[in-house]
């Protein structure tokens, strides 16, 4: 039996080396105008985007910025559908917008696959992922997502008698952060150390490639150390799995093995931390929402979709293939489209009272999960842990409010969701 | 009433097998599958008109009696 060296130390520090890229002016300071020089890193913006889009729909729509070396912001449902589905002239090579943007030749497989993938290599290798995301492979794992969901608030600390908790860091971070890690069957022990990957992968997108490295690296040293441990001591999980999947006659190349991991790990994590946090800030500041889905669990269902249309927590990033016409602008080769599915959420040529949250809205055909080939390959993952969060929450903590609305405090970026979120419980 | 998935839109969002589990369910990979012959029985209207709705693809179709 040969051993299997894939992923040993020296052949990732030869790949390493190989990295290239370009890189553009980074450009920082106050948005002079949202529809010529937004920013989705703008402190407004992270606090409310929604005004922001709401008028560029109106005024644009399709908003620009010189900013990250070219991006563009379509804010109308249909040009959000139609780039999403588009995926001739549109690369998903990259989907987190930043300063840096990796060389044509990583399409069509792209650094994490197949978020980062292009077709036809994106379907086959979605379709190694598919099996262990359906519902029903899903539903395995509800229990014991309840079970720490009720742990998670049994270890609530509330004996400086203020009866105040922080449902972002104490309870909505954790849950998909659990989940995820025992699905890969990495350690629970290192559970904690999985928001610091998060920062270091979502938070560092305006630094120099070097430094971003630098951040990323304990990141893939504990993945790659996780990935060799799976190899000496095979079990049943997601890890194994990968490390065991084959395309096209051949076991997958290292960087393809790591790259998933990293997505499988990270996509799941702050998404929906910030959909489990974003639906409970709603209901601490909403008496008769929350009362009513108290006391009708039943409506739970319908009313968690209408949270993940008004307060959609991911936007996307693709890059613009070649020169062309979209509706009335000339979009430039390698200029990056922020694919908005937030601002198509709250489109009101799309949705009756779009701006409103109605917890009982039957027809919700959002976007929240995205649209075309690259819907959320994790939704159902997404869904059975906010629903469940939503659940033991409501039930053991049915009167909730926001301790202290102005120390609430929403990421900035593509993901949308409260880091800070102070509630009195008791 | 009758109702139909079109397979070349459907990406396996599930809101079909979420909303009216009677009348849809998932293949191994999860896009959506119509269960049975797709005549939907009395009474499970509703169900039906409620996942085309939904459907963030548009892929569920419903062909009503003419």
């Amino acid at each position: 039996m040969t051993t299997d060296n894939r992923f040993s130390q020296e052949l990732r520090e030869e790949r390493d080396e190989q990295q290239t890229g370009t890189l553009s002016e980074v450009i920082t300071g106050p948005v002079s105008d949202w529809a010529t020089d937004f920013s989705h890193a703008d402190p407004e913006w992270a606090a409310d985007p929604f005004p922001i889009q709401d008028d560029l729909r109106q005024r644009c729509p399709v908003a620009h910025t010189e900013r990250f070396g070219g991006a563009w912001l379509p804010t109308r449902y249909d040009d959000v559908a139609s780039i999403a589905h588009d995926t001739e002239r549109f690369s998903s090579r990259a989907i987190v917008i930043s300063n840096f943007r990796p060389p044509l030749d990583l399409a069509p497989v792209g650094g994490t696959p197949p978020i980062s993938s292009d077709p036809p290599f994106h379907h086959d290798a979605r379709k190694l992922l598919l099996p262990a995301f359906t519902k029903t492979a899903i539903g395995r794992y509800e229990e014991s997502t309840r079970e720490y969901c009720n742990s998670l608030i049994d270890a609530f600390d509330t004996s400086d008698g203020r009866g105040v908790v922080d449902a972002a860091q104490d309870y909505a971070k954790y849950i998909p952060m659990r989940v995820i890690g025992d699905m890969l069957g990495l350690p629970q022990q290192d559970t904690a150390l999985f928001a610091e990957f998060v920062e270091a992968v979502l938070g560092t997108v305006d630094l120099p490639p070097e430094e971003r490295g630098e951040r990323l690296r304990p990141l893939f040293d504990y993945l790659y150390d996780q990935v060799r441990e799976h190899v000496d001591n095979p079990r049943d999980d997601l890890t194994t799995h990968l490390i065991n999947a084959e395309l096209y006659g051949q076991k997958l190349g290292p960087e393809h093995v790591v790259g998933t991991i990293v997505l499988l790990l990270i996509a799941g994590i702050d998404t929906t931390w910030s959909a489990i946090g974003a639906s409970l800030w709603h209901l601490a500041g909403n008496r008769a929402d929350r009362e009513r889905l108290a006391a009708s669990p039943n409506a739970l269902p319908t009313a968690m979709e209408e949270f993940l249309r008004a307060y959609a927590p991911v936007t996307m990033a693709r890059l613009v293939k070649q020169d062309m016409h979209f509706g009335d602008v000339d979009m430039k080769a390698e200029d990056w489209i922020l694919l908005s599915f937030p601002a198509a959420n709250r489109d009101p040529a799309h949705f009756d009272q779009a701006d409103q949250v109605v917890i009982d809205r039957e027809v919700n055909r959002h976007a929240a999960f995205g649209l075309g080939i690259h819907r959320c390959l994790g939704s159902h993952l997404a869904r059975m842990e906010l629903r469940v969060a939503l659940e033991v929450w409501l039930s053991r903590i049915p009167e909730f409010t926001l301790a202290d609305p102005s120390a609430v405090t929403w990421s900035t970026g593509q993901i949308r969701g409260p880091r800070t979120l102070p509630l009195r419980i008791s | 009433m009758k109702v139909q998935i079109d397979s070349d839109r459907c990406q396996g969002h599930g809101r079909c097998y979420d909303l009216a589990p009677e009348l849809f369910g998932a293949d191994d990979e999860g896009y959506g599958q119509v269960l049975g012959d797709g005549v939907v029985p009395a009474g499970q209207e509703q169900g039906a008109r409620l996942a085309a709705a939904n459907c963030p693809e548009s892929a569920v179709i419903i062909l009503e009696e003419t």
